[in-house]
């Protein structure tokens, strides 16, 4: 049976299981990701981080996570 | 006498900008950075790893709030893709001043012109101040500079290669017709192509791979920045004019 509380989305192009209904700052809490050091689209929409505690994640949502590497 | 770098309004004291890539270590990229007294380096924008979240994070090593980050589009060969990029790199810690480069070709990783002439409008139209890798072109160089590009980087030579300055003719062109300041990005393979590079009149040069793949990359990030300042402070002194013949340094009168 299926569990109703999870919902798959996308992330950084691969499958990804999250709770149905967090937001993006939960996600990043359970990722152990700091968000002054990322920036995040969702969708192909670049979210604003005042932003995150309103944008609740539903089920197939592509979300890209990045960050400064090094580079040329 | 002070000799100010000034790109957008802002002042920087080292005409050497540095890239962060290719290093085998985060700690080895910081101490060549800081043996390079550079005060701007070049960052690339990818994907955060989800599966190892311990990895290491260049901003652990090089703190944003000492030292100029400048992101980059370095990888993309669309308008659309180095757009995105830079508007991510902006949304991640404010960052209005940005490298674009669009490429066109995996091989030469030559600029593809059209396309990065078009992505320049859009930044600036944006708000963004945009350093502009290019060709030595100087008809291209000129269109970028009115579509309002704060720095010009043509080519010395091909990404990586270290092959120096090949049309320095170019780059003088280049230089004398330009109002914004004038950085010779890729191509650099030793110290003598940086001052080459500053002896044309350039205002600055970006280095990467001469510095990370050099045997001793801290020795050579060294190397550069007197490189750098060799060639700035030639190019000020004014060089002697070239003779065919000798003409010698001790008087020649009195001689015993």
């Amino acid at each position: 049976m299926n569990n109703l509380n999870v919902a798959k989305i996308q992330l950084n192009g691969s499958p990804y299981e999250i709770n149905d209904g967090i937001n993006l700052n939960e996600l990043l809490n359970r990722l152990k990701i700091q968000k002054n050091k990322v920036a995040i689209e969702v969708n192909g929409e670049i979210v604003e981080k005042n932003k995150y505690v309103n944008l609740i994640l539903c089920k197939g949502d592509k979300v890209e996570i990045v960050q400064f590497i090094g580079g040329g | 006498m002070e000799d100010i770098f000034t790109i957008a309004n802002k002042n920087f004291n080292s005409r050497l900008i540095v890239g962060t890539g290719k290093y085998k270590s985060f700690e080895e990229t910081a101490n060549a950075v800081k043996a390079s007294g550079a005060d701007i380096v070049t960052v690339a924008v990818r994907r955060v790893n989800i599966l190892d979240k311990d990895q290491p994070l260049l901003m652990d090593y090089l703190d944003p709030k000492s030292i100029t980050y400048l992101p980059n589009t370095a990888g993309c060969y669309s308008s659309k893709e180095a757009l995105r990029t830079l508007r991510l790199a902006r949304e991640m810690g404010g960052w209005r001043l940005v490298k674009l480069e669009v490429l066109g070709d995996k091989k030469t990783l030559y600029p593809n012109m059209i396309e990065t002439i078009k992505s320049t409008e859009v930044l600036v139209k944006e708000g963004f101040e945009v350093m502009v890798y290019c060709t030595d072109d100087p008809i291209m160089t000129k269109k970028l500079e009115d579509v309002g590009a704060c720095a010009i980087m043509p080519l010395g030579a091909p990404i990586g290669s270290g092959l120096g300055v090949q049309n320095k003719i170019n780059i003088k062109l280049i230089k004398e017709q330009s109002a914004v300041p004038v950085i010779v990005d890729a191509g650099v393979g030793t110290a003598s192509d940086a001052t080459i590079a500053m002896e044309l009149g350039c205002d600055g040069v970006l280095i990467n791979t001469a510095i990370a793949e050099a045997k001793d990359p801290i020795l050579m990030a060294e190397s550069m920045k007197y490189a750098v300042i060799a060639g700035r402070k030639a190019f000020k002194a004014g060089r002697m004019k070239k003779r065919n013949y000798a003409s010698a340094s001790s008087p020649e009168e009195n001689l015993i």
